[in-house]
This record gives structure tokens, sequence and C-alpha cells, in this order.
């Protein structure tokens, strides 16, 4: 679906330093897949979106979309692909239903009133539909924006900052959306601030900072930054218990935290029964197991920080 | 086609909501019809008889377009109504410059700009779209007071000599084919001027500017300067083809989608 090699963007302006919005972007997106793609603002994440939808050419690098050469087949690309822009930028004077029209007709949709109907009612917006947009809600308006996007039925969908802004209900109900979407099929390559959202909408996340810094599925970005940790509540505990478990093989580190032991170990499917066991053997009372799981802020903050440390170093 | 038709619909759906605009391009065409049957009405009211038309108060390059048969105060109310020719001929430029200037800068500042682009629409599409939106209006309104103009002439009781010179070839050339010219080249340059600026404003106030060369003829003929006949319409007719076409070319070649998207802050 989406496959980019070097693509690099850079900005020149002039009497001012270039800028390298981004740079070197590898990457690909395989079809059904939602990708999140996360980072800072000015990250340049829009200016990703903006070359791989053919609205901006790149400065070097190759992109692929749907098949399509970006820069060779821009019109084929723009056909083919959906896009949920930073702002959702509708005709404010006008009906949803005419907004809807109008990108219907550009985007050379067969059956022009059959898909404006079947969004606008799809979004819950069809009681609305012929009231001017000026007059909806943010969270509307953004459902609207979707549905645009929605019109001619792209396989690959760009979602940039989806539910940014918006209040937690609106943004719920378009989340919900997405996961809709998900289900059906569709590629969904998804700017967003939002990690909690990320993280339950993607199946895999790419950290960027002008550059491509890390990419994994979340639980694997997980394994990679923090390992795996265990929780193991006591109802006392004695310092001398840590020490056989030390030795046990896979066992990376064993913290001691108040009434807890917190286990940094590779499998805790095989590793969690011989430390019940030697716990038990040496005396403890075990209240409960859990693991410790870093949300995806966790994750994205410690990124970032490191990324600021490697820049500082070097 | 069907592009362009989609965006001449979206530009005036978006256009005719919007109550001053209309008020723009219905109340400057009738100023402009009403004006000169005024005028007319008055010159025949209250000049009499000027038989020696070498007396009338009109230059003297002008006695040539009067001709034979004609008697002065019939000269002297075409020498009048030529003035108007202008102000009929610039119905047209004005009128789209307000939709025109607009057209690009107003959809940066809403943000619609970007979804726009996205579409598989092509850069051509999008502006013979816009420019056809913003003129044809404005020529029908053209054309519209120029006809009204022509009912109210036999009503104000004006001579057939007068009428016949009106509807001659010199301002039929003018009304018919130099406005319709004019119109395509104030609307391509308020859309060049308003992919380039990030305010609606300045952009309506560049493309103004378009009008003062127009002003400039209605004072060199008010001073006696130039005589408008057909050959000058001819000419200038010649000249505005290549200024519509240099505008055209101007426009689809530095309408730039990055540029527009990335620069405009």
């Amino acid at each position: 679906m989406i496959g980019t090699k070097d693509l690099t963007k850079i900005f020149t302006i002039k009497k001012a330093a270039d800028i390298p919005a981004v740079v070197g972007l590898t990457l690909s997106v395989a079809e059904g897949e939602v990708f999140g793609f996360l980072g800072p603002n000015g990250a340049g994440k829009t200016t990703t979106v903006r070359m791989l939808t053919s609205l901006i050419g790149p400065t070097s690098g190759t992109a692929r979309v749907n098949g399509f050469t970006v820069g060779e087949a821009d019109q084929d690309i723009r056909r083919s692909v959906g896009i949920l822009t930073e702002s959702p930028g509708m005709y404010e004077r006008l009906s949803a239903s005419k907004n809807l029209d109008i990108y219907a007709h550009l985007y050379d949709v067969a059956d022009v009133d059959g898909q404006v109907e079947k969004y606008l009612r799809m979004l819950g917006l069809w009681s609305r539909r012929d009231d001017p947009v000026g007059s909806f809600s943010k969270g509307m308006r953004q459902k609207l924006a979707i549905a645009r996007a929605l019109l001619h039925e792209p396989q690959l969908l760009f979602l940039d900052e989806p539910t940014s802004g918006l209040d937690p209900e609106a943004a719920r109900l378009v989340r919900s959306f997405i996961q809709e979407l998900r289900d059906q099929g569709r590629t969904i390559f998804m700017c967003t601030h939002n990690l909690n959202e990320a993280d339950r909408l993607c199946d895999r996340i790419g950290i960027f900072k002008s550059r491509l810094i890390e990419v994994d599925t979340p639980e694997n970005l997980r394994k990679k930054l923090f390992g795996r940790k265990v929780v193991f509540h006591l109802r006392e505990i004695n310092p001398q218990w840590a020490q056989p478990l030390h030795e046990l093989e896979g066992v990376h580190e064993v913290q001691i935290m108040e009434n807890k032991l917190v286990i940094a170990m590779d499998n805790p499917d095989i590793l969690n029964p011989q430390i019940i066991r030697a716990l038990v053997q040496s005396g403890a009372d075990i209240l409960f197991v859990g693991e410790l799981r870093h949300s995806l802020e966790d994750i994205y903050l410690q990124t970032m920080r490191d990324t600021a440390e490697e820049e500082v170093a070097g | 086609m069907k592009h362009i038709i989609t965006i001449i619909k979206k530009e005036w759906a978006e256009v005719f909501k919007n109550r001053m605009v209309l008020f723009m391009i219905s109340f400057m065409p009738l100023i402009f019809t009403i004006l000169p049957l005024v005028m007319l009405y008055f010159t025949s009211q209250g000049m009499g008889d000027m038989s020696d038309i070498s007396t009338a108060d009109v230059p003297v390059q002008f006695l040539e377009v009067c001709g034979e048969g004609i008697t002065g105060t019939e000269c002297m109310q075409i020498y009048v109504v030529n003035q108007f020719l202008l102000m009929f001929m610039l119905i047209p430029v004005i009128i789209p410059v307000t939709i025109a200037s607009y057209s690009i800068v107003g959809e940066k500042t809403t943000h619609s700009l970007e979804p726009l682009l996205a579409t598989p629409i092509t850069t051509f599409e999008l502006l013979a779209g816009k420019s056809l939106a913003a003129a044809l209006p404005a020529i029908i309104m053209g054309w519209f007071a120029f006809g009204l103009f022509l009912l109210g002439l036999p009503i104000i009781g004006t001579s057939a000599a007068v009428i016949d010179y009106i509807t001659g070839l010199t301002w039929l050339l003018a009304i018919l084919v130099a406005g319709p010219l004019m119109a395509i080249a104030s609307v391509n340059l308020a859309i060049f001027v308003s992919s380039r600026v990030n305010d609606p404003r300045v952009a309506e106030q560049i493309s103004a500017l378009f009008i003062l060369p127009i002003l400039g003829l209605v004072f060199a003929q008010l001073a006696g300067v130039i005589v408008i006949n057909v050959m000058v319409m001819l000419s200038f007719i010649g000249a505005m083809i290549l200024v519509d076409i240099g505008m055209i070319y101007l426009g689809t070649t530095i309408f730039q989608r990055e540029n527009i998207l990335t620069r405009w802050k």
C-alpha cells in the first residue's frame, strides 16, 4: 500500500537556513494495517502525509502509494486515497450535503446521492444534512470531513490528527468510527498526538521527528525499551528473598519497592511459576501478581528523551 | 469539463449566499444603466436645437464620429453617451474582482484549499472553474445592463440617429467582445493576485488596480485625446486577446500547489 525509500523534504526559504522537514524516511505500510505516526509538533508528520497524497513533491527519495509513484502518477494517487486534513476545511455557508456533493463530483463518484446519503447516515449527520456547516460543532465538522474522505471508497486513508481539539465524547465517536474502518479492512495512516488512541487503534507505530526514530508494534516497542516487568505484591518483604531470584536464568533485574518485588525478565510465562515457587518456599505470602505495563506515552517520552540525548552527544 | 462545472457551481453556491456580493453585482449595473439614460434625457430636454454642428461644444475630433445628417443636439448626445460606453465596459471588470480576488486566498484562510487540492482536479480545471464562476455573472450582468439601456432609449425619447449610433459596430464590439475579454483578464489577474497574497482585502485592492487603464481611456476620451471608433475598438480587442492569453498562461504556470500550501503563512 505505502512504500517509501529515503524520502526527504527540505524547505528552502529565502534569506534563511533550509528546513529539513523529513529526512531519509524509509517505511512500508501493508494492506489492512493501521499505522500510527507519532511525533511532536513540527516533526514533519503533516509534510509526510502531504507528500504521500501527492500534494507536495519530495526533495529526494521515492514513494509508492497504492502502486503509483509520487511525482509520476499524482492524479492516480489523489484519486485512490482519502485524506482527512488537519483542519476540516469545509465550506461553512453550504449545507453538509452540498459540501459532500461537491467532493463526490470532484472524485468522480458514480452514485453521488447514494454515497452522500450513506456517509451522512453512517456518521449520524443525516438529520442535519440541509444545515449550513457553519452551524456545526467541531465534532460534527470532523465527522463530515471523515465522510468527505470516504465518499469515493478509498482503501487507503490518511488521517491527520483525527481527534485533535474534540471533546471526549466526540473523540470517542471518531475513534469508534476509525475502529469500524479498520474492521472493514481499510489501510489507515494516522498522525496523532493522542498516544492512548494510537495504542488502542494502531497495529504498528512509527515515532518520528524529521526522521524515523522507531517503528514497531506497540508491544514490541514496550519490550524493546523497557523489557517485560512483573510485580509481585507480598504481605511483607524480606530482602533476602530476592537473592535466589537473581540466579534464575532470564531474570535481569530484581527491585524491592515497599512490599513489592519488581522483576525484569525475558519470559514471564516460564519464569513466573518458578519465581512464585521460590518465594513461597522462602516463606513469602503472595497477595497477587501482575505485569507492569508501560503506556505508549512512556514509550514515546523515553524515545524522545533518548533521541535528545543522542543529539546532544553527537 | 465535469470538474470545471462542479467548481463553478460551488463558487456560485458560496458567493450568492453573500448578500453584499449580490448587492454589488446588481446595484452597479443598474446605476450604470440609469445614469446615461438620465443624462440623455436632460441633454435632449435642455439644449434645444443646435443645428450648427460646428458650434456644438464637443471636441473637434468627435465631429468625425457624428458624421453628416446629424444635428448638433444629437452629436452632443452621442458625445455624452460615448463616455458611458467605457462605463458599460467597466461592469464586467469591476464585478468579478470581488468574487475572484477572494477565490484562492479565501480558500486558504478557511483551510478548504488543502482538501480541494487533494482531489484529482487539475490546476487548469480549478483555475478555469474559478475564472468562469467570477467572469460569467459579470459578463451576463454587463449584457443585461446594456439591454436595459437599449430598452430605455426610446422610452426617454432618444432620436433614431443616436439609437443607430449606440446599436452600431463600435458599441456592439465594445459590449459583446471587449467587455468579456476585459472580464477574463481582470478575473485572471485577481486569481493570480489571490494565489500570491494571504489576505482577501489585499487581493481585492491589488486587483482593483486593473481598473486604472480603463479609467485612463475614459479621461483620454473626455479630454479629446482619443475618440473611440471601430478601429480603436478593434485594436483594443486585439490587445485584450494578447493580455488574456498572457494572463491565463501566467496564472496556470505560476499557480504552484506546493507553494500555495506551504508558504502562505
